[in-house]
């Protein structure tokens, strides 16, 4: 077996079994911490797929921005596992079996049109830092200025929105 | 070192990705927190993500890591937004369960 090979087997091991501890804690934070753990191993997905540039923002964005917010929302708002709200159990049966027989659909119509077996002729550079600065600023210089538009209006709407009411 | 693309198939990761999309929906139908059904939206992106980078690593096109970087930015706004809503709520019924949250229900 390649290197590679078992490399990327442990790492969707982790990352399936993380993303199923989000699901299945009891406590709000341990969901966040483990959130955390999938996000890196995503991160190391991307490092395998030879997309640098996008590993790095990954960590940065999500590792690091998005789960600071998430466990400051969390330890904010005080939740805990005694305030944790709970389904009933026939409802959770429900929920399980409906993912499980979305991934069985899914899985079924991908079986008639998946292509054969298919790895890459040659290593791919495209998603060097350079490369992908090349495409961003080329071809899609106004998406990228729209999204720090889009940034602008989300961060006056957040404030606004999580600014306490005068009444 | 090598990386994946010359040692596994792409449809490795076409199932990784359809099984961490699926298990993001069973959170959200699982859990009443309003928090860790956002939690499992990020879980859902992220699987699209990685379905994304693995066909454009792939086929040696550009454009779907161009599209990842997009849904990165859209995905960090959205949980700006998506928090700072769930902390007023919080403020006014004093929970994140969202089978409280039935006045839209008519």
């Amino acid at each position: 077996m390649v290197i590679s090979q078992l490399i990327f087997y442990t790492l969707a091991a982790f990352t399936l079994i993380s993303s199923l501890f989000v699901v299945f804690s009891k406590n709000p934070i341990y969901s966040v911490l483990w959130l955390i753990v999938c996000f890196f191993t995503i991160a190391g997905h991307f490092v395998m797929l030879n997309a640098q540039f996008l590993a790095v923002v990954h960590i940065i964005v999500y590792s690091g921005a998005i789960m600071v917010l998430f466990l400051f929302t969390v330890m904010l708002l005080n939740l805990n596992k005694e305030t944790e709200p709970h389904k009933p159990t026939l409802l959770k049966f429900g929920a399980v079996i409906a993912g499980g027989a979305l991934f069985i659909i899914v899985i079924a119509a991908m079986r008639s049109s998946m292509p054969a077996p298919y790895v890459a002729p040659q290593l791919s550079e495209i998603g060097y830092v350079k490369n992908i600065g090349i495409k961003l600023y080329k071809d899609y210089t106004l998406p990228f200025e729209v999204a720090s538009i889009l940034f602008l209006s989300a961060m006056v709407g957040s404030v606004v929105l999580a600014k306490k009411e005068r009444s | 070192m090598e990386s994946t693309l010359q040692a596994v198939p792409q449809n490795w990761y076409l199932l990784l990705s359809t099984f961490m999309f699926c298990i993001g929906v069973m959170g959200v139908l699982l859990r009443r927190n309003a928090i860790i059904i956002l939690m499992c939206i990020e879980l859902m992106l992220n699987a699209v993500n990685l379905l994304l980078v693995s066909f454009s690593s792939y086929a040696g096109n550009a454009e779907g890591q161009v599209f990842v970087f997009f849904i990165m930015v859209v995905a960090a706004a959205e949980v700006a937004v998506g928090l700072a809503l769930l902390v007023s709520i919080y403020r006014n019924v004093a929970s994140t369960d969202i089978d409280i949250l039935s006045k839209m229900k008519w």
